[in-house]
Formats: structure tokens, C-alpha cells, sequence
């Protein structure tokens, strides 16, 4: 064995494609579960979380333009990186949830299924949600499910991997961007997801993830006015309805999801159809 | 060569013809680029926060010449732009108008008739613009045109070819007749500082702007990267400060082009209050030539007294 330095990995914020760290310039100690030291993370401030919410409502028009065909070519390349990636995953899995080795396998080996189960709605969400409706009228009418914008995704607070992607992967599947703020005590996988996004054809911008203090952060999300949505997952319970009341003042979608949600179970289309608008057009005919 | 106003004998001298305005601009000390863009950039980091910051975004909004320089320009297109310089934010009446509407001269009519009786002033480019490239007796009925239909600014082109050339007896003629074909109306002279290439011909292109009655010397016209810059405007700023030191005359400057945020437009403010004075805190002494910039102002304003985030979905759509 040398006695080789390792080099240690600064984990940073990932916004509009890039790597920034805190605006704030503060960061915190992260722990695995036993509470040993394993890295620093950027602590993300509300000019983060500001700075995301432009980069994703930049990123929207091409994302949400996309064809749904495209968006899921694109998934599923993360889905190949994702794998190509799972030793590490499983590693930091397996430090930040104090896991067994076999344990955090099968939880990456999920989440990687999970993310290709999401891939594979893209382009069958609006068969599935959409409708042509019979009207008394010399009308075609047809309604079809279009992508609301923003969306503020507070990421479980447990599941540090499987969770994170389950509540990612439906949001930016039908056409929205997001600005994610990780599990405050396990936010090492999702900054590794974060490289993974950045080498998958995925735009900049897209996906935003912001690691940081979730109280002092969401309700700078909540309230903000180009956020379309808001994901309650990861929310304290202390500070759910407060989150709400304000998300109230901007009209926002809100995911009110039950409170320690089991992600290892196979999902519905229910988060799916949490962030989608219904457009309805009638079109004259008969003439 | 006829100097426009009485001028002190220094500067009377430096426009008695052409080879004595040439000694005169080459005689003016040379501009410290690195100090400059030094300076500026120290500037752009004060903070500026609460109270002062609402002060400084109401300031910036009273002082944006709301322009629309397209050549897709519609009459409605230019009416909506009346109608948003007078009530930028039909939800909050006490949103400050804006300083001016800048469009083309066919335009000035529309834009006039709306906003008679608002004190707000309508500017009309002119001159050829942006090129400037076209013979004198067009540059004059393009002017007068402008002014008749009710133009009560107007902005110039300088023939940068000339300028850069050398030939700055034939740009002084010019900004002289220019300035006598606007009768009332105030000139603003456009020095395009992204085609001057070094700072002392901004500082040169300056003196010659003032020395030839300016009322504004303006960067550019919008159409040519760089546009205005920190560094650029500072150079600006410290001639119509000397300008006053030896005149008395106030003058103003206009940055247009690239200024499209709060923060850039807080950081113009400070190097105005730095560099020329606080007198310069004035919409008729210091403008922004702008079009998107506004609508940040209006969302950095609901931001600062919602206490929360705005978005562009709260303002119009230009």
C-alpha cells in the first residue's frame, strides 16, 4: 500500500449546468450514520435557490419543446450513466443511510429502475391523461396534459438515492424543470447524481440541486413568484403548512404526499400527473 | 468652426478650426485603462440594500428612456410602449414613468400623440441610424422630421468613420448643424464606443460631443457589441464632470445597449454618484437607453416590498 494522499472531492451546488459553490460561500459537515466525518457540503443559500429558479425557467422552453419521444432518449441515457456509475452510488448509499452493503445495492438497483420505469412514461403520458371529448357542438375538442413549469422539489429526507430519483425523475419526465433542495443530513448521492446529469445529454438547468438547510431554504421556493409547483416530500413537519399558505399566494401546485412514503414500492402515475395542466382546444369542423 | 456657446478661452481656442481641435483632443491626458476598468469594477461591488436599493430602483426607472429600435416596429407596438412608460406597473400607481420613449422617427408621431400632457418626452433617433452613414443633407431632413413630428429628443449618430479617421472638424460640423436642425429639442450624441476601440477615443469622441453643444453624449446605439460598459461610462462620466468644472455647464450621459439587470443598473448609479456627482442623479442628467431592463426593475421593486420572489409573470410582456 503507498502512502498515497486520496484526493478529497469538494461537493458543490449544481446550477444551470455548472457547478457553483454557495453563493453564501458557507458549507456544512456531513456525517454518515454512525456520525463520522465524510465530506463538507456547499450549504446553499436563498440567492442559490434564486439563482435555480432563473436557470430552470430558462431551461423550460427547450425541455418542455422537446419532443416526448426526445426527453425520454434522454432519460434513459442517465439510466446508462447511472449505472455505469453504481459502485459509488452503492458506497454512499451504504455510508449515508448505515446500511448493509446488499441493502444499498438493491436500493441503487431500484432507483436505476426506477428512473428507466419514468423514462418509459414520457411519451405515453398524454395518450394516458390526454382525451378527445364528446361535445354538443360542431366541435373536435381534445384536451391534452402540458408540463405547468418550475417545480420546487423538497427531496426526502431518508431516502437519500431511491427517493431523490423518484421524486426527480416525474417531474422532469413530462416536461418540467426543477430546482431541488437535497436531504439536509444525506445530501452526498444527489450531488453525485448531479455529475451524472451533467454527462447525459440532459440540458443545463433542467434539473437544479441545491444542498443546504431545507427549513431556511423552502420557504424561499414557496413564496417565490416563477414557481409553478412545490413538493412537500421533504418538508419538516413543523413548517408544511406555513410552506402551503405561502405557496397559496403565487396559485401553486402543491404535492401534499403522505409522510414517509415507501419508495421501494413500484409507483402510480400519481406524481406523474401532480405537475401537469390540462389544455383544451376545440377546433371548428363540419365546414 | 462656430463654438455653439460662449465658452471659456481655453476651450473657445480649441474650436477656432480644425488643427486646433485636433491639438486640443490629442492633448487630453490619456486614459489609465487598467485604473479604469480597476475602479469600475471595485465601484460595482458596493452593496446596496433595504431602503436604498428601493431608493436607487425607483431612481433607475425615472431615468430609463423606454426604447424600441426594431425593425419590426408596429404602431400598437409603439402605442403599448407609451402606455407602459406611463404606468410601468398598472398595479402599483406609485411606480415612477420613465424619463422618455426612444423609437424612429416614423414612429414619433404615435408615441407623441399618447403621451401629450404626461412629461414624458418622446425621443426619436436620427441621423442615419445606427450606421450614420449618409450624406449630410439626409442627416439634417431626417432630423428636422423627427423634430416636427414631435420629438422633444433626439439622437445622433457621429460618423465613427470620420472620428476614427481623423477628421473631427467635419464630426464637430456636424453635431454644430445636427444641434441647430433640433431647435428646442435636446441632442443626445451617440459615440458607439463599441466601434471607438481604445478608451481615449471614448474620452476624445467625449470632449468633441460637448465642445459641439451636446446635451447628452450617449455610448451607443444598441446595434453593435460591446455596448455600454462599466468602464466606458466611467470615462463619460469624468468628462461632463470636467466639462462643469470648466463651463459651469451641467451635461448629461446616457449608457444604452446591454444593461439589463438591477444590479448592473445600481452599479451605473454608484459610478455616477462616485464619479461625476450626486447632481448627476437626475433624470435629466443621467438616463438608460433600455428595453428588458425595466421589466427587471419592476420584478427587483415587487421583490423588495412582497418580501418574497417575483417573476415574469407579474410584468408585461414586450
Amino acid at each position: 500500500m503507498s502512502d498515497r494522499i486520496t484526493v478529497a472531492k469538494t461537493y458543490k451546488l449544481y446550477i444551470g449546468g455548472k457547478f457553483p459553490r454557495s453563493e453564501s460561500g458557507r458549507s456544512y459537515p456531513v456525517s454518515d450514520s454512525k456520525g463520522t466525518f465524510l465530506a463538507n457540503a456547499a450549504q446553499g443559500s436563498r440567492k442559490d435557490a434564486r439563482d435555480a429558479v432563473s436557470a430552470a425557467r430558462k431551461a423550460f422552453g427547450g425541455w418542455s419543446g422537446a419532443t416526448a419521444y426526445n426527453r425520454g432518449q434522454v432519460l434513459y441515457r442517465v439510466a446508462e450513466v447511472l449505472e455505469g456509475r453504481r459502485e459509488q452510488f452503492v458506497t454512499e448509499v451504504a455510508a449515508s443511510e448505515g446500511v448493509a452493503l446488499k441493502k444499498a445495492q438493491t436500493l441503487v438497483d431500484t432507483a436505476i429502475d426506477r428512473w428507466v420505469w419514468y423514462a418509459g412514461w414520457t411519451d405515453k403520458i398524454a395518450a394516458v391523461l390526454g382525451s378527445s371529448n364528446p361535445v354538443a357542438g360542431p366541435y373536435f375538442s381534445f384536451s391534452t396534459p402540458e408540463p405547468t413549469g418550475v417545480v420546487a422539489v423538497l427531496a426526502p429526507q431518508q431516502s437519500s438515492l431511491l427517493g431523490l430519483i423518484s421524486v426527480i425523475a416525474p417531474v422532469i419526465a413530462s416536461g418540467n424543470t426543477c430546482v431541488v433542495i437535497t436531504s439536509q443530513d444525506r445530501p452526498l448521492p444527489a450531488i453525485t447524481l448531479s455529475e451524472v446529469l451533467a454527462t447525459s445529454d440532459v440540458p443545463g438547468g433542467v434539473v437544479n440541486i441545491v444542498t443546504g438547510r431545507t427549513a431556511e431554504i423552502a420557504p424561499w421556493l414557496a413564496s417565490h413568484g416563477d414557481v409553478n409547483a412545490l413538493d412537500l416530500t421533504g418538508a419538516p413537519a413543523d413548517i408544511r403548512a406555513d410552506l402551503e399558505r405561502s405557496a397559496a399566494g403565487t396559485v401553486k401546485r402543491v404535492l401534499r404526499n403522505k409522510q414517509n412514503e415507501d419508495f421501494t414500492a413500484t409507483p402510480d402515475m400519481s406524481r406523474l400527473r401532480a405537475y401537469l395542466e390540462t389544455k383544451t382546444v376545440w377546433h371548428p369542423m363540419g365546414v | 468652426m462656430a463654438a455653439p456657446t460662449t465658452l471659456p478661452s481655453a476651450l473657445a481656442d480649441a474650436v477656432r478650426d480644425e488643427s486646433s481641435l485636433r491639438r486640443f483632443l490629442h492633448g487630453l491626458p490619456g486614459v489609465d485603462q487598467v485604473g479604469v476598468e480597476q475602479r469600475a469594477a471595485g465601484l460595482g461591488t458596493r452593496s446596496i440594500k433595504k431602503a436604498a436599493k428601493l431608493h436607487a430602483i425607483d431612481l433607475a426607472i425615472s431615468m430609463v428612456d423606454l426604447t424600441t429600435l426594431e425593425g419590426a416596429d408596429t404602431h400598437g407596438k409603439v402605442r403599448s410602449l407609451a402606455a407602459k412608460a406611463k404606468r410601468p406597473d398598472p398595479e402599483r400607481p406609485d411606480v415612477p414613468k420613465v424619463a422618455a420613449v426612444c423609437v424612429y422617427p416614423d414612429m414619433v408621431k404615435t408615441a407623441a400623440d399618447d403621451l401629450v400632457g404626461t412629461g414624458i418626452n418622446v425621443a426619436s433617433v436620427a441621423t442615419a441610424f445606427p450606421s450614420g452613414r449618409s450624406t449630410m443633407d439626409i442627416k439634417l431632413a431626417d432630423t428636422r422630421f423627427a423634430v416636427e413630428q414631435g420629438a422633444s429628443e433626439v439622437d445622433m449618430v457621429i460618423d465613427r468613420g470620420a472620428f476614427l479617421s481623423g477628421r473631427y472638424g467635419q464630426v464637430f460640423e456636424e453635431i454644430v448643424k445636427i444641434k441647430e436642425a433640433c431647435g428646442d429639442a435636446h441632442l443626445k450624441v451617440i459615440l458607439e464606443t463599441g466601434e471607438l476601440v481604445t478608451y481615449d477615443n471614448v474620452r476624445r469622441a467625449s470632449w468633441l460631443a460637448l465642445l459641439a453643444g451636446g446635451d447628452f453624449i450617449k455610448t451607443s446605439t444598441g446595434k453593435v457589441q460591446p455596448a455600454a460598459t462599466l468602464p466606458v461610462t466611467h470615462v463619460m462620466l469624468q468628462a461632463v464632470r470636467d466639462w462643469k468644472q470648466q463651463t459651469g455647464e451641467l451635461r448629461g450621459v446616457k449608457p444604452a445597449g446591454g444593461i439589463r439587470t438591477t444590479k448592473d443598473a445600481i452599479k451605473y448609479l454608484v459610478a455616477v454618484h462616485e464619479v461625476a456627482g450626486r447632481e448627476w442623479l437626475d433624470p435629466n442628467l443621467f438616463r438608460f437607453g433600455a428595453s428588458t431592463l425595466l421589466n427587471d426593475l419592476l420584478m427587483q421593486r415587487r421583490t423588495q416590498l412582497d418580501g418574497h420572489y417575483s417573476g415574469p409573470d407579474y410584468v408585461t410582456v414586450d
